[in-house]
């Protein structure tokens, strides 16, 4: 059987091959996305501190590292039995929104636009952000560099450092905001939320302006009927900080509700050995292999999921696009796995908003944002909505506070196996006895997972090296890249 | 000089992510850099295969930033093939230059972290017992994976490395300092940390700093400190004594210990052991019963004071017997 | 695990005034030592950096003593001394997270007029240490470093 290989799978965070076996005849026999890499965190964490876990678990991931930050500091307060004070928790989720814009932007933008904009066929050295600015303008690109810095900024206020930032700790944060940080983050809060609106509207112009885009995203091969995850609030509302583990079925019924230490009731793992990452899926439903569908407890975590699992958004901007995404794609749940991305602008325009909505909080500035641990340590569970799916931190201490058992179910983990399906899906719709396996057929393949965003954003620019279009960039506007750098930062 | 543009590579081996991230916090100056070099593979930015790297003649990429730690079999051959594919080689960031966070893996072995991840893990149903195998017969084929070594080892522990560059992740002023030291060729001797300072992070935090006199340790979840003083005076082990400044001391700023991440100050081996050193001679006990009572309220010493250097340290991993 | 033929290797420092003094008077009286203690002579228990006892047994050793004078009054350098009693039991707890036999590691105080406790001291440790086996770190480190499954 011959066997196509896709080494390493690229514009995404992480290591992993995608395998495709031909048969014969020359159809897709099947398509494996293996994953190369292990660190075994849930080993060395034991031993550990309790609250050295948020910045021990933090190196999971560079571009999400507040995910597990903020996932670890809430298991640390169940650890510890204790709620932090209401302007601790308040300011936990400003700093969680400000990421989340950061973070969502630079997936659109850099790795998800290319595809679109460019177009997936596209000569991969264009295939990236200087040839989306190049179609869609500089002053795109000078608006994207400005979000990210911007929201980064904030990050980097509130958390010491924009990578790797600290200050989410069991108990609350470790330092409060005062009013001259907020009215810096109101500033850029409101230029945020503009920036959400502009990003829908460019949304609107280049991909669901454009019919072969939108005949691409209710295609077959991107289209797989699953279960669907997300945090949501007491009006089943998606919230990313805090809230209830809701799932849904493939029809859009609520399948169950749970609170974060009920987790074990409803998700297992399952252990393959050609690969070293795990399959999550609902052990109510039980493992019935790589499919999707009612009978199948494969399920997704991702923007598109929160949004189906959900009743609606918590602000009014994101909550009328809510509406009109699922209107225009004919109600809810959205099975299109490209419609992700549609689901992912709408998420930053809510977490601009809801940004927003924080610093104007009165409490938001208060100095009590945090409690000290004081009860004997024992077991907790945090969960949080990482950009990529619901992320499950889960640790048990000894009476000292050292861990003893650490386990973690990390957002793109959630999507292991509908990300398999994808694949396969789209290498078996795509690729067909006698058509030529192109590098733009291998391309619309990868954008299968890219859809799903897998673990890391990446880079904020992917750069192609030798392409007269990236000097003409530079060149045709001599002070360009001073103008780019408006935003200092 | 470097005829015709420098020709730049980026490579990840186990990492988080973070470094590349870092890179790119030189913000609008990443298209300076792309003016004047060559990015010639980065595999999270771009679409240059391996086999492509494979196919570079020796010596022909003038400089490759390598960052994340030796962990696995692809990880050691990325390594290998890098060093006789560049002129230069620079370990970038924590991972590469002292193993990091993932060296802590160092104090299990490839069972002991099997055994937690794919059977002992409460959410894992995995009544085979099966383990991830470097060669697996599917129906359709032969799938392999990269071996998972025992020990994680530093870039420097495995090929020559010419440059370090610390910090988890570098800060975003330093990276550029060191590219623009490559571009005018103002390099110091092979071997040497760059992109760093040469004193402690002390030297750097703003704190005030009085007399160091511990009578109690308090973990970071049992005390709020004053948000002036010296975080170690106040009885909270601080890694800023025994690491090497060039951060800027941010930790500090959110009322938070420095944790040691850019590595030993200049001159020192063992980061840990120097920091253990530092910490014990503060503490406040004229006999060995006091002595013994304070520190045992560290309750972690090898993962407190070995936190990013474990790899690197003289000894490099726990014995399992 | 014991072999019949090894012969333990043991790093001591010791502080010049006391313990130092203790094993040349040893010496000198022909009281029974083992041949395996190597001593390095400091001039304070105090200037034991941590990292001396980490290096002895990366190079080899398969026990390491560290031994100076009685506190609270017996150092030369009047609180040398404490150093010591403030390091050394973490460096104890370093060493057990580390996977070395807390008896490789062995601290104390031994006064110059002290001899026949220096000489049995040592030949207690040489005892037990015949009994634990080698540690050989490097080769356990090499061990654990080679490629492949």
């Amino acid at each position: 059987m011959k066997k196509i290989s896709i080494d390493p799978i690229t514009r995404l965070e992480g290591h992993g091959r995608i395998d495709i076996f031909l048969d014969e005849e020359g159809e897709v026999a099947n398509a494996y996305l293996v994953i190369p890499e292990l660190r075994g965190f849930e080993k060395f964490c034991q031993g550990r501190p309790v609250e050295e876990l948020p910045r021990i678990t933090a190196r999971i991931c560079g571009v999400c590292p507040e995910a597990h930050l903020v996932a670890s500091a809430k298991a640390c307060d169940a650890v510890y039995h204790l709620d932090p004070p209401s302007a601790g928790k308040k300011l936990r989720e400003l700093f969680y929104s400000a990421f989340f814009v950061y973070d969502h932007t630079t997936h659109f933008y850099v790795l998800a636009a290319p595809d679109f904009i460019m177009g997936p066929d596209a000569d991969p050295a264009t295939r990236n952000i200087l040839g989306v600015i190049s179609k869609v303008g500089l002053e795109v690109g000078g608006k994207v560099i400005e979000a990210r810095g911007r929201a980064l900024d904030i990050v980097k206020m509130l958390g010491a450092k924009p990578v790797h930032p600290i200050s989410a700790i069991p108990g609350g944060m470790s330092k409060p905001m005062s009013e001259e940080e907020r009215e810096e983050v109101e500033e850029s809060a409101r230029w945020l939320v503009e920036f959400g609106q502009f990003t829908i509207e460019l949304f609107n112009d280049v991909v669901l302006g454009n019919k072969e885009y939108v005949d691409l995203i209710l295609s077959d091969p991107f289209t797989l009927p699953t279960y669907y995850m997300g945090l949501v609030d007491d009006k089943n509302r998606v919230n990313f900080y805090d809230g209830l583990v809701r799932v849904v079925d493939p029809e859009g019924i609520e399948f169950v509700k749970y609170a974060p230490d009920e987790y074990l009731d409803h998700i297992a793992e399952r252990v393959e050995p050609w690969t070293y990452l795990k399959f999550p899926y609902l052990k109510k439903v039980g493992w019935k292999g790589f499919v999707g569908g009612k009978d199948s407890g494969v399920y997704r975590a991702t923007p598109l999921s929160r949004l189906n699992a959900a009743d609606g958004m918590a602000t009014p901007l994101a909550q009328a696009e809510y509406e009109r995404m699922y209107e225009t794609l004919g109600g809810k749940p959205v099975h299109q796995t490209l419609a992700t991305h549609w689901a992912r602008i709408i998420e930053i325009l809510y977490a601009a908003e809801r940004l927003l909505e924080l610093t104007m909080d009165p409490e938001i500035t208060d100095r009590d944002v945090r409690t000290i641990c004081t009860d004997t340590p024992t077991e907790g569970v945090g969960i949080v909505e990482a950009p990529r799916g619901t992320l499950t931190h889960h640790y048990v201490t000894d009476e000292q506070g050292l861990v003893v058992k650490c386990n973690l179910i990390v957002g793109t983990t959630n999507n292991y196996a509908p990300i398999s399906i994808s694949i396969k899906q789209a290498a078996q719709g795509l690729i067909k006895k006698g058509k030529v396996v192109s590098e733009g057929l291998l391309n619309m393949v990868e954008m299968a997972f890219r859809a799903y965003d897998p673990c890391m954003g990446c880079a904020t620019h992917s750069l192609p090296g030798q392409t007269p279009l990236e000097v003409r960039i530079v060149d045709a506007a001599g002070e360009v890249v001073e103008r780019l750098s408006q935003y200092t930062g | 000089m470097m005829a015709g543009k420098p020709r730049v590579a980026f490579y990840w081996a186990a990492s988080c992510g973070g470094c590349d991230i870092a890179t790119l916090e030189i913000r609008e100056k990443i298209l300076d850099l792309a003016q004047a070099v060559d990015i010639v593979f980065w595999p999270v930015a771009m679409d240059i295969k391996y086999k492509d790297v494979e196919a570079m003649e020796d010596g022909s990429i003038d400089v490759c930033f390598f960052n994340g730690a030796i962990r696995n079999a692809e990880n050691e051959h990325m390594a290998r093939l890098l060093r006789a594919k560049s002129k230069v080689l620079v370990a970038y960031g924590s991972c590469a230059h002292e193993g990091c966070i993932p060296g802590l893996a160092n104090l299990s072995d490839r069972e002991g972290i099997f055994e937690a991840v794919y059977k002992e893990s409460p959410s894992t149903e995995n009544p085979d017992g099966l383990v991830p195998q470097t060669r697996y017969e599917l129906p359709e084929g032969e799938v392999e994976i990269p071996a998972f070594y025992d020990t994680v080892r530093t870039l420097g522990q495995t090929v020559e490395v010419d440059y370090f560059v610390p910090g988890c992740p570098p800060q975003a002023d330093q990276t550029w300092a060191v590219f623009e030291a490559f571009v005018s060729g103002d390099l110091p001797p092979l071997g040497s940390v760059i992109g760093a300072g040469e004193k402690t992070v002390c030297d750097e935090c703003e704190r005030v700093k009085e007399e160091k006199k511990v009578k109690e340790f308090f973990r970071i979840h049992e005390i709020i400190p004053d948000e002036k003083k010296c975080l170690l005076e106040q009885g909270i082990v601080c890694a800023g004594p025994a690491t090497r400044s060039g951060c800027g001391a941010l930790c500090p700023t959110v009322n938070l210990p420095c944790r040691g991440c850019y590595g030993p100050p200049p001159g020192v081996v063992d980061q840990g052991a120097k920091l253990l050193s530092a910490i014990a001679s503060v503490v406040d006990a004229d006999t060995e019963e006091e002595a013994r009572r304070i520190v045992s309220q560290i309750v972690d010493p090898i993962g407190t004071f070995y936190r990013f250097g474990l790899p690197a340290s003289l000894l490099r991993r726990r014995k399992i017997q | 695990m014991a072999e019949k033929d090894f012969e333990p290797r043991i790093i001591a420092f010791l502080c010049n005034w006391c313990t130092y003094a203790a094993a040349d008077a040893a010496g000198i009286s022909r009281m029974e030592q083992p041949l395996n203690v190597d001593i390095i002579r400091v001039m304070c228990s105090g200037r034991v950096d941590p990292s001396f006892v980490l290096k002895a047994f990366l190079e080899g050793a398969d026990a390491v003593m560290v031994y100076g004078c009685h506190p609270p009054g017996d150092c030369h350098y009047s609180e040398g001394n404490y150093k010591t009693f403030r390091r050394m039991p973490l460096v104890e707890q370093l060493l057990e997270q580390y996977g070395i036999e807390k008896e490789r590691f062995q601290w104390g105080w031994i006064s110059a007029a002290e001899a026949p406790e220096w000489a049995a001291t040592t030949r207690e440790l040489t005892r037990k240490i015949k009994e634990l086996g080698p540690l050989d770190w490097k080769g356990y480190l090499d061990g654990m470093e080679s490629e492949g499954v």
